[in-house]
């Protein structure tokens, strides 16, 4: 992945989430407030315009800066918590125009912790940790499988996309969700699916 | 979806602008989106900021002033603000003192408040964070995110707030208002859902004679679905669910709540039943409030808050306070 590719992906996950903020919102308004396409759209469009502002010349760059740039535009919880695991992410590459797979690797898992660290959400609590825990560890094994990373990142975004739908007969454990006991069962997570967009953008540009 | 507005994304900072000009005795940072009293910040006065989503109203901002909070920092509606706006609003209060931040127990909330007390540290501000989680339709759990933080969040404003105005140290305004969260309970009933401006459309959908019981402040549905019964019943059950809870031997503060779409005339007569019954329960009521004061935009509906109070936390609530939302003595 080169700093233009990773650019692209940030683009491309801008323009998925534009696109199906409707979508997240809707899902949002079942088990939570009805906001999470909003927000999420209003981060996304702050971090592209960031990035065409001082376009950054590493990989790790562009992601470090477009966590800080959903930090402090997104708020509620899903600003910290993508914003902290881009950081993570970015914070975990080499400083450099160009990493490998084998790089990227390390930064999703870093990005995984930061998410698990600040939220404290465990697989199967119905959070974004079900679609992002599957989703990196698909990466990982197709690159481990000498994949490509146009390769590993399909695999990551079927694996983000499955963990997303596997959320609907969970009950929630975490985040507002988790106020209506029961009653979350039945209704995909919203930040699940936002997690699986981002995963299926990294997959279209690569 | 009927609102008075222009566009829904300009709604939470065309409200503040018209905040700041009903109110010249309050500044109003738009750019950095917090609200500050005038004087602010006093020399050796410990400072109180507290923040959260918009849309509860008159919570926070309209408890900025004398004897309340120092600064209020709104994020958008129902969404808690980012570090940026707590960390400025808390360096624009902090006299030398320290700052209290009396943070809801919502995901979001705490988490963008620890990264701003993280940064305000840096900058050598002592922080002391007061969760408040009274909100008892949730069982408490450490694995889950825990009870929300709800009407007995204008108790602890109000009560550390006046323990702020009189002088009290950094310590001694957090304890008195962990106090306050830990002798409190709530309970809410929802008639109907609010609309988001952003979603355009009800949380959710009730049938005539269904409601609600157990809602928090955005818009989500409640514990359970329940048919609607007279006033009296209603009042009963969510007492005898506070009462549950937690011990209640009196005196109490009783806050009775609209969540903003609920008129006065049927919130007196509620507070008419909560009197009635927590007499019949031998609980003795020392201090009350009645109105909208923690709502969830235009949801009919109502809680019941009741505080265990000490005497000391009675001299605090009835010490002098003058803000747009709560005032008296002053």
């Amino acid at each position: 992945m080169d700093v233009t590719l990773a650019r692209e992906w940030m683009r491309a996950a801008a323009g998925a989430i534009a696109a199906d903020a409707d979508l997240l919102t809707r899902l949002d308004a079942a088990i939570g407030d009805g906001d999470h396409g909003v927000n999420l759209n209003r981060g996304f469009t702050a971090v592209v315009a960031a990035l065409e502002k001082t376009p950054p010349e590493t990989v790790a760059d562009v992601l470090i800066k477009a966590g800080t740039t959903l930090m402090s535009r997104v708020g509620g919880a899903s600003g910290p918590i993508y914003g902290s695991a881009l950081r993570a992410a970015g914070k975990a590459l080499p400083p450099a125009a160009e990493v490998q797979p084998a790089d990227l690797v390390a930064a999703l898992h870093a990005g995984l912790e930061a998410v698990r660290k600040l939220g404290g959400a465990a697989p199967g609590d119905k959070t974004m940790v079900d679609a992002y825990g599957p989703a990196a560890d698909a990466f990982e094994q197709a690159v481990a499988g000498g994949a490509d990373l146009a390769g590993a990142a399909g695999a990551a975004a079927r694996a983000a996309a499955a963990g997303a739908e596997a959320t609907v007969p969970l009950q929630a454990r975490k985040g507002r969700a988790s106020y209506l006991g029961e009653r979350s069962i039945g209704h995909q997570d919203p930040g699940a699916t936002s997690t699986a967009l981002i995963f299926q953008a990294l997959a279209d540009v690569s | 979806m009927k609102k008075f507005i222009n566009d829904p994304a300009d709604v939470v900072a065309q409200s503040l602008a018209g905040l700041a000009a009903a109110h010249p005795e309050l500044r109003v940072d738009t750019e950095e989106q917090y609200i500050v009293r005038a004087d602010a910040p006093r020399a050796g006065k410990v400072g109180l900021v507290s923040g959260g989503g918009s849309g509860h109203e008159p919570l926070h901002g309209g408890f900025v002033g004398p004897g309340m909070l120092d600064a209020a920092v709104p994020g958008e509606v129902f969404t808690s603000p980012v570090p940026d706006q707590i960390l400025a609003a808390t360096k624009a209060v902090d006299g030398g003192a320290g700052v209290v931040h009396v943070v809801k127990n919502y995901t979001g909330d705490v988490m963008n408040f620890q990264l701003a007390a993280e940064l305000a540290a840096d900058e050598g501000i002592s922080v002391e964070t007061v969760l408040v989680d009274d909100d008892v339709a949730v069982e408490d759990s450490t694995w889950t995110a825990g009870r929300r933080g709800t009407g007995a969040t204008l108790l602890v404003e109000k009560i550390a707030g006046a323990r702020a105005e009189e002088g009290g140290k950094l310590a001694e305004v957090a304890a008195i208002g962990r106090e306050v969260n830990a002798a409190s309970g709530s309970f809410a009933y929802a008639l109907t859902s609010g609309t988001t401006p952003a979603a355009g459309r009800p949380g959710f959908e009730l049938p005539a004679d269904e409601i609600e019981a157990g809602v928090g402040i955005h818009g989500e549905p409640g514990r359970r679905r329940e048919k609607l019964r007279p006033a009296k019943e209603l009042v009963r059950s969510a007492l005898d669910a506070i009462l549950d809870a937690k011990t209640f031997t009196g005196p109490v503060l009783l806050l009775v709540n609209g969540l903003g779409g609920t008129p006065l005339i049927e919130l007196y007569l509620i507070y008419g039943e909560a009197s009635a019954y927590l007499e019949e329960r031998g609980v003795a009521i020392a201090r009350q409030l009645v109105g909208n004061y923690v709502t969830s935009l235009d949801m009919a509906g109502m809680s019941l808050t009741l505080c265990q109070a000490t005497d000391e936390m009675i001299r605090l609530w009835d010490a002098p306070v003058r803000t747009p939302g709560l005032r008296w003595g002053a």
